[in-house]
C-alpha cells in the first residue's frame, strides 16, 4: 500500500498544563480530500499550527508525537520548513499585502529575477524582477483555480471571494506543493464562490494534491471530502468515509458530551408572554461577529443562553445593543421604553449591564485597584459615590464600603480592596467584572464567555454565582457561550444564532443532535425527518 | 525553600526589591546626586548656598513638571507640546509689564491671564492631538518647535511700547530677556522667606507649588478627573462606561497647557527674567524628563512622580555645576542637563509599555 501523503501519529499538546490535544491521530492518503470538522476549541487551530511548524508551539513547550510527510518522518520547525516540504496552507485571515498587485502577492519572497550588475556582484537578490515570467507564472496558477481576473490589478478593494482564490493560487504555484491546507475556506464566502471552490478542490485532488479541508459546514464537507475526522475536546472522536457519514451523525459526534443538567427545575417561558427586553431586526457591525437583522424576546426572571458557532454573530449581539460597536434596529426595554442605540449611556440608564467576553481589554482597568474598578462604570455614567462640594468629587469611602461588600458577597479572593486587579487569578478578575456590573443594580445583565480563560474549579463558581443572582436578586441573565455544556448547565432556554440571525430557540434538554444541527445551521434541511 | 537560604539572600535581594519598587531610574539618579553631594562636600563647596539653590529650582520649575499629568493620565502621553502653554504664559507676563503692574498684583494678572489664554490654547491643542492619535509625542514635539518660531515673529511684531522691553537702541519688537526687577522679581521667593543654617527656605514659593499640587489632586479625584484617567486607561473601557474619549483627552490638555502658562511665570519669577524667542524651545523636555525620573511612565503619573522627579532633576544640575567646574575646570552644566533630560527620555521611550490588549 502507498504510503500517506501526511501522517500524524500520537500527537499531544499542552497549554500551561492544559491538555488540548490528546493523541491525536490523522492521516491523509495522496489526491484525497480530509476533511476536518470540530466545534470551536476542539483543537483544529493548534493541530495546524503543530502542522506548520508555528512558533507559538515551540514558545509553549513543543509537542508531542510524530509527523510524517509521504512516509518519511520529518520535523517541522517552522513555517519554512512546512514550505520546504511542500505543505500551504491558506489562513482564515487573509495573508496578503494590499498595496501590491496579484501577481507580486503570489510570487512574493520567490520572485523571479534577471541578472544585472549588481546582482552579478552582490547576489540574486539585487536581480531586477522578470514581470513577464511572473505573470505567466501567476496566470497559470489563477488558471487553475479559475480565476478569471487580471493578475496585474493590486490586490487592494477586491472582493473577500477573490483574495481566497489568490491565496490559494500563492500557494499552487509554489511547484512542490504536495499538501493544501484551507482552513475555514467558505466562512467569508457567498455560496457561489464556495461552489466554485468546491469545484477548484475537486480538481487539484485530481492533480494528485492532497487537501485538508477544516471547516464546520457540515454539507460542504460531506460533499467534498472523501474522508472524515472529528475532534472534540481535543480528542478524534470520530474517523469515517464521508459515504457512511450523515449531518446527523457528524452533528452529534461534534456537539455530544456529558451534559451535567443540574437538578434544578427549568422554568417553562413562553416565548410570546410579556418579555422585559424585546430586540427587533438588530444589525451589529462587529468585525468577525456580525449581526445581521436579529428578533429576539428575553423574558423576565429568566436565563437566556445564546449559542453559535464562532463568527456568526452571537458575541455581537450584546455588544451591539450596549454601544459599543455600530448598530441599528430596534431594542425596547419593559419599564424604560426604546433603548437609543450606539449610546452607552442610554443602555446603561435603560437598566442593562454587560461582563464583556474581553475581559482584560475592555472589562476592566487592569492596572487599578479593585475598589475603583467595581465602581468607576457607575461612578462614571450614574453619578454614584459622588460627593458634592464646589465640583463632584468621589467618595472614596463609600467605594471602599461597597467594595468590601462586594468582596465578601461575591467571595473575591484578594488581599483587599487596594489590590490591583491585573494580580487577581482570571476567575477572580471575572469576580470583579460580575460586581461592576452589579454596581450598576441592573435588571437585565449581558454576560458573555464568562468563563474564558478561567481554569476548571473557578467556572462552576463564576456559573453559580450567576444562577445565584438570577434566583435570589431576581436579575434577567442573558448569556453568551461558545460552550453549549455550559448554557444548558444554568440556562432555561438556549438561542442559537446562525449567520447573524436567530436560528432557533431550544429547550435544554433537547439533543446534542438538534444542537449540532442548528449551530451548522442545518435544522431546516432535515427538519421533518428530525421531528 | 528553607529560611536558611532565604537569609543568604535577603540582604542582596531587598536591595533588587527596593530598587524595582522604587523604578532603576530613579535608583541610579538618587544614587548619582548622592556621589555628587558627598563631591560637593570634600570639595568643600559652600554647602548652605547649593542647599538653597536646590530649593528654589525646584520650586520654581515644579508647576511646568505637574503640566505633564492631566495630558499622560489621558492617554496623550507626556505634553511635548508645552511650549504653546508657556507663550501663552509669556504673552500674559508681558502684557504686565505693558499695563505698568507691579509685585503681587503683576504676578497674579499674569497667572490669570496666562492660565485662561493657555486654556483656550490647549483646547484648540486638543483638536489637533484627537486627529492624530497614537503619534501624540512626536506630532508635540514638532507642534512645539513649531509654536516657538511662530512666536519668535510674534514677539518681533507685537506693538508693545514698554521701554523696559523694546530694543534700548530703537526698533521694533520685543529683547531676547526682560528683567523683572522692580516687576514681580522673586515676590513669591521673598514671600515668608527665612534662614535655616544659611539655606534660605523659598516659602512663598513652595507653598504656591503646594497650592497647585492641591488644584491637581483635587481635579484628578473629582469625576471629571477620574473619566479623565478611565479614558487614557483603556479608551474602550471608557467608550463602555459612555464617556467620549475625544472630549475628556481635550480637558486634559486644557488643564496641561493652563499649568504650563502658569508655570513659565513662577519660572521666570524666580530666575528674575522673562526669556522669549528660543529659549521655550527645549522646556518640554527638561520637564518630561524630570517627571519620568520622578518614575512616572508614558501612560502613568502622579503629583508623587512629578516632585521627587522635579527635586532629583534639578538637584543634580545645581550640584553638577559646581562640581563638575572644579573637577573638569569646564562649564558642563548644561551639556549634563542635556544629556540627562534626552537619556532620561530614551530610557522611557524603549520601555513603552504596549497598552491594554489591543
Amino acid at each position: 500500500m502507498e504510503a500517506p501523503r501526511l501522517e500524524m501519529r500520537d500527537i499531544s499538546k499542552e497549554y500551561f498544563g492544559n491538555k488540548v490535544l490528546r493523541s491525536v491521530n490523522l492521516s491523509v492518503a495522496p489526491g484525497e480530500i480530509h476533511g476536518l470538522v470540530g466545534e470551536n476549541g476542539a483543537g483544529k487551530s493548534t493541530l495546524m499550527n503543530i502542522l506548520f511548524g508555528m512558533p507559538v508551539i515551540r514558545n509553549t513547550g513543543g509537542f508531542e508525537g510524530r509527523i510524517f510527510i509521504d512516509g518519511e518522518p520529518v520535523e517541522v520547525n517552522s513555517p519554512y520548513d512546512a514550505l520546504e516540504l511542500g505543505i500551504g496552507m491558506v489562513h482564515q485571515e487573509f495573508m496578503l499585502l494590499p498595496g501590491l498587485t496579484i501577481t507580486e502577492n503570489i510570487k512574493i519572497n520567490r520572485e523571479i529575477v534577471k541578472d544585472n550588475l549588481l546582482s552579478k556582484l552582490l547576489g540574486k537578490k539585487l536581480g531586477i524582477l522578470d514581470f513577464e515570467r511572473m505573470r505567466r507564472d501567476a496566470r497559470k496558477a489563477l488558471d487553475r483555480v479559475e480565476l478569471n481576473i487580471d493578475e496585474m490589478l493590486p490586490v487592494l478593494g477586491l472582493p473577500v471571494g477573490f483574495m481566497q482564490f489568490i491565496e490559494i493560487a500563492r500557494e499552487l504555484d509554489k511547484d512542490s506543493l504536495r499538501l493544501l491546507i484551507l482552513d475555514e475556506p467558505t466562512a467569508v464566502l457567498t455560496e457561489k464562490d464556495a461552489e466554485t471552490l468546491i469545484e477548484v478542490m475537486k480538481k487539484l485532488s485530481r492533480e494528485g494534491i492532497s487537501i485538508l479541508f477544516i471547516t464546520h459546514r457540515l454539507n460542504e464537507v460531506l460533499r467534498v471530502a472523501d474522508n472524515i475526522t472529528v475532534l472534540r475536546d481535543g480528542e478524534v472522536v470520530g474517523k469515517l468515509p464521508s459515504s457512511e457519514a450523515t449531518i446527523e451523525v457528524l452533528a452529534e459526534l461534534m456537539v455530544g458530551r456529558k451534559v451535567d443538567i443540574s437538578a434544578r427545575a427549568r422554568r417553562g417561558f413562553e416565548e410570546d408572554a410579556k418579555p422585559i427586553l424585546t430586540i427587533k431586526d438588530l444589525h451589529v457591525d462587529m468585525p468577525g461577529e456580525r449581526v445581521s437583522g436579529l428578533s429576539l424576546n428575553v423574558q423576565e426572571g429568566e436565563i437566556l443562553g445564546i449559542g453559535g458557532l464562532a463568527g456568526h454573530g452571537k458575541i455581537g449581539i450584546a455588544n451591539g445593543i450596549m454601544g459599543l460597536y455600530p448598530a441599528r434596529g430596534y431594542v425596547h426595554v419593559a419599564n424604560y421604553g426604546e433603548v437609543e442605540l450606539n449610546s452607552p449611556l442610554s443602555a446603561l440608564s435603560s437598566g442593562m449591564a454587560f461582563v464583556s467576553e474581553d475581559r482584560r481589554g475592555m472589562g476592566l482597568l487592569l492596572d487599578e485597584t479593585i475598589e475603583l474598578n467595581i465602581a468607576v462604570q457607575a461612578l462614571l455614567s450614574r453619578g454614584k459615590f459622588l460627593k458634592k462640594y464646589l465640583f463632584n468629587m468621589i467618595d472614596r469611602e463609600s467605594i471602599r464600603k461597597h467594595a468590601l461588600k462586594m468582596i465578601k458577597d461575591l467571595d473575591i479572593r484578594c488581599t483587599g480592596p487596594n489590590q490591583i486587579v491585573r494580580r487577581l487569578s482570571g476567575g477572580n478578575q471575572q469576580k470583579v467584572c460580575i460586581a461592576k456590573a452589579l454596581t450598576l443594580e441592573p435588571s437585565i445583565l449581558f454576560v458573555s464567555e464568562p468563563t474564558r480563560g478561567i481554569d476548571v474549579g473557578a467556572k462552576k463558581i463564576v456559573l453559580d454565582l450567576l444562577l445565584q443572582l438570577n434566583q435570589e436578586l431576581g436579575v434577567t441573565i442573558i448569556m453568551t457561550s461558545s460552550e453549549l455544556a455550559e448554557l444548558r448547565s444554568i440556562c432555561d432556554r438556549i438561542a442559537i444564532i446562525y449567520r447573524g440571525r436567530l436560528q432557533g430557540i431550544l429547550p435544554v434538554d433537547a439533543s446534542d443532535k438538534e444542537f449540532g444541527l442548528m449551530m451548522a445551521g442545518e435544522l431546516s434541511a432535515v427538519k421533518e425527518g428530525v421531528f | 525553600m528553607t529560611s536558611g537560604d532565604f537569609n543568604e539572600h535577603s540582604l542582596w535581594q531587598r536591595i533588587k526589591e527596593g530598587v524595582a519598587s522604587f523604578g532603576v531610574a530613579r535608583s541610579i539618579i538618587l544614587l548619582f546626586l548622592i556621589i555628587l553631594l558627598i563631591a560637593a562636600l570634600i570639595l568643600d563647596l559652600p554647602m548652605d548656598q547649593i542647599l538653597s539653590s536646590m530649593l528654589s529650582r525646584f520650586g520654581m520649575n515644579g508647576i511646568l513638571v505637574l503640566a505633564m499629568i492631566p495630558t499622560i493620565r489621558s492617554g496623550t502621553g507626556p505634553n511635548f507640546g508645552l511650549p504653546l502653554g508657556i507663550s501663552c504664559g509669556l504673552i500674559a507676563a508681558v502684557l504686565s509689564i505693558e499695563l505698568d503692574l507691579r509685585g503681587f498684583q503683576a504676578l497674579f494678572f499674569a497667572v490669570g491671564l496666562g492660565g485662561a489664554l493657555g486654556a483656550i490654547a490647549g483646547y484648540l491643542y486638543g483638536l489637533l492631538l484627537n486627529k492624530v492619535k497614537g503619534q501624540e509625542m512626536t506630532v508635540g514635539t514638532y507642534f512645539g518647535f513649531s509654536i516657538v518660531s511662530l512666536m519668535c515673529i510674534f514677539w518681533f511684531l507685537a506693538p508693545f511700547k514698554s521701554p523696559e522691553m523694546i530694543w534700548p537702541y530703537g526698533g521694533s519688537g520685543l529683547r531676547v530677556t526682560i528683567a523683572l526687577e522692580g516687576r514681580f522679581d522673586k515676590v513669591l521667593n521673598n514671600f515668608l522667606a527665612f534662614d535655616v543654617f544659611g539655606v534660605t527656605i523659598p516659602t512663598g514659593l513652595l507653598l504656591f507649588y503646594g497650592a497647585f499640587c492641591l488644584i491637581v489632586w483635587l481635579f484628578m479625584h473629582s469625576k471629571t478627573g477620574v473619566a479623565l484617567s478611565t479614558v487614557g486607561e483603556s479608551p474602550r473601557f471608557a467608550e463602555s462606561c459612555g464617556l467620549s474619549i475625544d472630549r475628556y483627552r481635550t480637558i486634559g490638555s486644557v488643564v496641561s497647557q493652563a499649568l504650563g502658562a502658569v508655570g513659565i511665570i513662577v519660572y521666570a519669577q524666580t530666575f528674575g527674567f522673562l526669556q522669549l524667542y528660543m529659549a521655550p524651545l527645549f522646556m518640554a523636555f527638561f520637564a518630561v524628563a524630570s517627571i519620568l525620573i520622578g518614575g512616572a511612565t508614558l501612560n502613568r503619573a502622579t503629583i508623587w512622580h512629578a516632585t521627587v522627579g522635579c527635586f532629583l532633576f534639578q538637584s543634580i544640575l545645581v550640584v553638577s555645576m559646581p562640581v563638575a567646574n572644579l573637577i573638569i575646570s569646564e562649564n558642563l552644566a548644561e551639556v549634563a542637563r542635556i544629556i540627562i533630560s534626552n537619556g532620561i527620555i530614551l530610557y522611557a521611550l524603549t520601555r513603552r509599555e504596549i497598552g491594554g490588549g489591543a
